[in-house]
C-alpha cells in the first residue's frame, strides 16, 4: 500500500507573536517543530504501514529548505521517504495554493491508497488545506477522524468526531483522511528510526517538477487576503429583565423588534 | 562537563531522555508504591532499541558497547532507578552469553533480547552465597547428554519476569573454584520454578526472586563455555557489568541532584530562596563536583572496557580494579548525593510527596549488588598488589 502524509513545520509556542504592520505571523527566533497534529498523522499512517506488510509511508511537506527536519522527525518514528515541496514561487501560499502545490506533488510521485493529514495547523488553524488536497486529488475524503473502525483496503469505515458525538462514515481508497488527537497516540523516536532520519536522502521537488500552473502557486495563487488580524473582544455579561410573564414577553418582543430580530 | 560523546551517542541519550520524561516519570511513585513490574515501559524501552544497546549488530544490536549501555542507563536512571533496572539487569543476564557463548547460543538468544521481546536474569548469589559465589550449593550433576540442576538461587533481579537465564552452579562441587559452570535456562523448563518474591527498601519496581531447581534437566548444549569455566565467566561479566550499576547510582545521583538545585532556587525561608544561603550552596557544589567526578571516571572506564574488548583475545587484559573503581566510587557518591537532597529537602524530602526519599532509598541498593563496596575495595587492592609484585619481577 502506498501511503502518504502531509505534514506542516510550525513554530513551536502557542504565544507566537503577529507582525501588527503585516499581520502574519512572526517566525524568527521561535524553534520549528512537525505540526502537533500532524504527529497523530504520522502516527497513524505509519500504523497503517505495519497493518499491511510492504506498504511504504511517504511524508511530505512544502516549506522552506529547513522544513526538511520536519521530514527527518517523521522518518526517525517509523516513515520511509521524505519529500520536501520547496520552490521561491510557491511561497506566500495560502490554503488553496498549498493544497494544489501539494496535490500535484502527490500526482508526480505517482499511485497512491491513502493520504493522512492531521485536522490543522497550529499556527493557521484553518482544517482547509487535507480537504482541499482531496478535492484537488477529486478523491473522497473524511475530516476529524477519531478511529478507523475497519479497512480492507478497498473500503474503510471510520469514526468522524463532531461536537455532539461521532458519525459512522464508510467510504472507498484512494482517500484522505485528517485526524484528530483522539486516534493515537504517537509513538518516541526509536535508535534505529533516529539512524535512519539522518542517512535518509529527502527529495526535494520544484513547481517545475511538478508542472505547476504558476499562476495557482505562491502569492499569485492565492485568493486569499489578511485584511486584519485581532483578539475579538471579551463578550459582554449581557442584558437582564424582570417582571412578570406577560410583561417580560412585551418587552423582549419589544427588544427584539428594536435589534431587527424580529 | 564535556565528554566528546560522538553522534550515535547522543542519539542514544536522547532517546533514553525521552522516554525517561515522557514514558516513566508520570508512573515512577505507581510502580514504587505497587511494587508491580514495569511492563508499559519495558515496551517502550523494545520500541525505542534501547534494549540492544550493548548487543553487537549481528545480532540485532546497536553494538555500542559498555558505554552504549551506561549512557542508556544513566539517562533513564536520572527520573527512576527502579524501572531501568529491568534493562541493566538483562545485560547483566546477557553478558554471560556475549562473553562465552558460541555462535549457536549467540544467534538463538541475543536477537530476542536485543529487540526486547525478552528479558534476561543472572543466577549467582544463594542465600549462604553472597560476596563468596564459591560457596553455592547449586549442582548441575552430569547425565548422560543433560546435566539435572538441584538447588535455590535467590535475590536474583529480574526473576520470574525474565525469558532467559544465565545460571551458576557446580559441576564439580569437590574442584571448589574450578568445579563451577555456567547454563542458559529458559523460563518453564520443567524443575525449574520461582519462590518468594522479595520485599525491598527500594528499587521496587524491579522484580527480586527466588530461583528454584529441582531435578532441572539441562541439554549440554546449553552449557556456556567449558566445563569448570563458570567462575571465570562470572567474573569477566561483572567486569563487564560493574559499570551498568555505576551508571545506574550515577543517573540516581544527578537526577537528585538537579531535583535539589530546583527546590533550593524554589524554597524560600528567612523572606529568600534557601539557594542564597551558603551552607546549601556549599552542599550543592559538593553534589555537583562529586557527581561530575563519578561521571567521568565511570565514561573512562566504561571506554576502557569497550577499547580492551575490541582488541584480539590475546591482547586483552582484565579490567576488574577500573570497573570496581567505578562502581565504588559511583555508588557512594550517590549514597552521600540523595542523602543531602533529602537533606535539602528538609522535612519534606521525607515526604513520598517529593521524588528524593525513593532516589535515597533506590541508591543504596547499588553499595550492595554485584559486590558490596568493601568487595569493591578488595579487588582494587589485591589487583595493586598484583600490580606492584609484577614489578618486582
Amino acid at each position: 500500500m502506498n501511503i502518504i502524509v502531509c505534514i506542516k513545520q510550525v513554530p513551536n509556542t502557542t504565544d507566537v507573536k503577529i507582525d501588527p504592520e503585516t499581520g502574519r505571523l512572526k517566525r524568527e527566533g521561535v524553534e520549528s517543530i512537525v505540526n502537533p497534529f500532524d504527529e497523530y498523522a504520522i502516527e497513524e499512517a505509519v500504523r497503517f504501514k505495519e497493518k499491511y506488510p510492504g506498504s511504504t509511508v511517504t511524508a511530505i511537506s512544502m516549506g522552506p529548505p529547513q522544513a526538511e527536519s520536519a521530514l527527518r522527525q517523521a522518518i526517525s518514528v517509523g516513515v520511509d521517504k521524505g519529500v520536501l515541496v520547496c520552490d521561491r514561487v510557491l511561497g506566500g501560499a495560502d490554503t488553496l495554493a498549498t493544497s494544489y502545490a501539494l496535490s500535484q506533488a502527490i500526482k508526480t510521485l505517482g499511485a497512491f491508497d491513502i493520504i493522512f493529514c492531521g485536522k490543522q495547523a497550529t499556527d493557521g488553524d484553518t482544517a482547509q488545506v487535507g480537504p482541499a488536497i482531496a478535492e484537488a486529488l477529486n478523491i473522497p475524503h473524511v475530516a476529524y477522524v477519531r478511529k478507523v473502525e475497519s479497512s480492507d483496503g478497498k473500503t474503510i469505515k471510520v469514526e468522524r468526531l463532531m461536537e455532539d458525538g461521532y458519525d459512522v462514515i464508510e467510504t472507498n481508497f484512494p482517500l484522505l483522511l485528517t485526524v484528530v488527537k483522539e486516534i493515537n497516540t504517537p509513538r518516541l523516536p526509536s535508535l534505529k528510526g533516529k539512524m535512519a532520519a539522518k542517512k535518509a536522502q529527502i527529495l526535494t521537488l520544484t513547481a517545475a517538477d511538478m508542472k505547476c500552473d504558476e499562476s495557482r502557486c505562491g502569492l499569485k495563487g492565492s485568493p486569499t487576503q489578511v485584511m486584519k488580524i485581532f483578539t475579538p473582544p471579551q463578550r459582554q455579561g449581557g442584558q437582564k429583565f424582570t417582571g412578570g410573564p406577560e410583561e417580560l414577553a412585551k418587552t423582549i418582543v419589544g427588544k427584539f423588534k428594536e435589534i431587527g430580530i424580529i | 562537563m564535556e565528554y566528546f560523546l560522538t553522534e550515535e551517542e547522543q542519539m542514544m541519550i536522547e532517546t533514553a531522555r525521552a522516554i525517561a520524561i515522557e514514558k516513566m516519570k508520570p508512573v515512577r511513585e505507581h510502580y514504587d508504591e505497587k511494587e508491580e513490574f514495569p511492563w508499559e515501559i519495558v515496551k517502550e524501552f523494545a520500541q525505542g532499541d534501547l534494549c540492544g544497546v550493548y548487543i553487537p549488530e549481528e545480532y540485532g544490536g546497536f553494538g555500542k558497547g559498555i558505554m552504549g549501555l551506561v549512557l542508556v542507563v544513566e539517562e533513564l536512571c536520572k527520573v527512576d532507578g527502579a524501572i531501568a533496572l529491568s534493562l541493566a539487569a538483562t545485560a547483566l543476564g546477557t553478558l554471560p552469553i556475549l562473553i562465552a557463548g558460541n555462535e549457536a547460543q549467540k544467534k538463538k538468544y541475543l536477537p530476542d533480547i536485543a529487540s526486547g521481546k525478552k528479558l534476561a536474569a543472572f543466577g549467582l548469589t544463594e542465600a549462604g552465597a553472597g560476596s563468596d559465589a564459591t560457596g553455592m550449593a547449586t549442582t548441575a550433576i552430569k547425565d548422560g547428554d543433560y546435566y539435572i540442576l538441584n538447588g535455590t538461587k535467590c535475590f536474583i533481579t529480574n526473576g520470574g519476569d525474565a525469558e532467559t537465564y544465565t545460571i551458576f552452579a557446580k559441576t564439580n562441587p569437590q574442584r571448589g573454584a574450578r568445579g563451577i559452570s555456567c547454563f542458559i535456562l529458559e523460563k518453564g523448563m520443567k524443575g525449574f520454578d520461582f519462590g518468594k518474591k522479595e520485599k525491598k527498601m527500594g528499587i521496587r519496581a524491579s522484580s527480586t526472586r527466588e530461583l528454584i531447581f529441582n531435578e532441572c534437566k539441562v541439554h549440554k548444549d546449553q552449557l556456556l563455555g567449558k566445563e569448570g569455566h563458570g567462575l571465570m565467566i562470572a567474573q569477566a561479566t561483572l567486569d563487564n557489568s560493574r559499570p551498568g550499576v555505576a551508571a545506574q547510582a550515577l543517573g540516581i545521583a544527578a537526577g537528585a541532584l538537579d531535583e535539589a538545585v530546583e527546590y533550593a532556587r524554589k524554597r524560600v525561608q528567612f523572606g529568600q530562596p534557601i539557594a542564597s544561603f551558603q551552607s546549601i550552596q556549599h552542599m550543592l557544589a559538593d553534589m555537583a563536583t562529586e557527581v561530575e567526578a563519578a561521571r567521568a571516571l565511570l565514561y573512562a572506564t566504561a571506554r576502557m572496557i569497550d577499547a580492551n574488548l575490541n582488541k584480539p583475545p590475546r591482547e586483552q587484559k582484565r579490567t576488574s580494579k577500573e570497573s570496581a573503581m567505578a562502581k565504588l566510587f559511583c555508588s557512594e557518591t550517590a549514597m552521600k548525593v540523595t542523602t543531602n537532597a533529602v537533606q535539602i529537602f528538609g522535612g519534606y524530602g521525607y515526604s513520598r510527596e517529593y521524588p528524593v526519599e525513593k532516589m535515597m532509598r533506590d541508591a543504596k541498593i547499588t553499595t550492595l549488588y554485584e559486590g558490596t563496596s568493601q568487595i569493591q575495595k578488595n579487588e582494587i587492592a589485591l589487583n595493586l598488589i598484583k600490580e606492584s609484585a609484577a614489578k618486582d619481577k
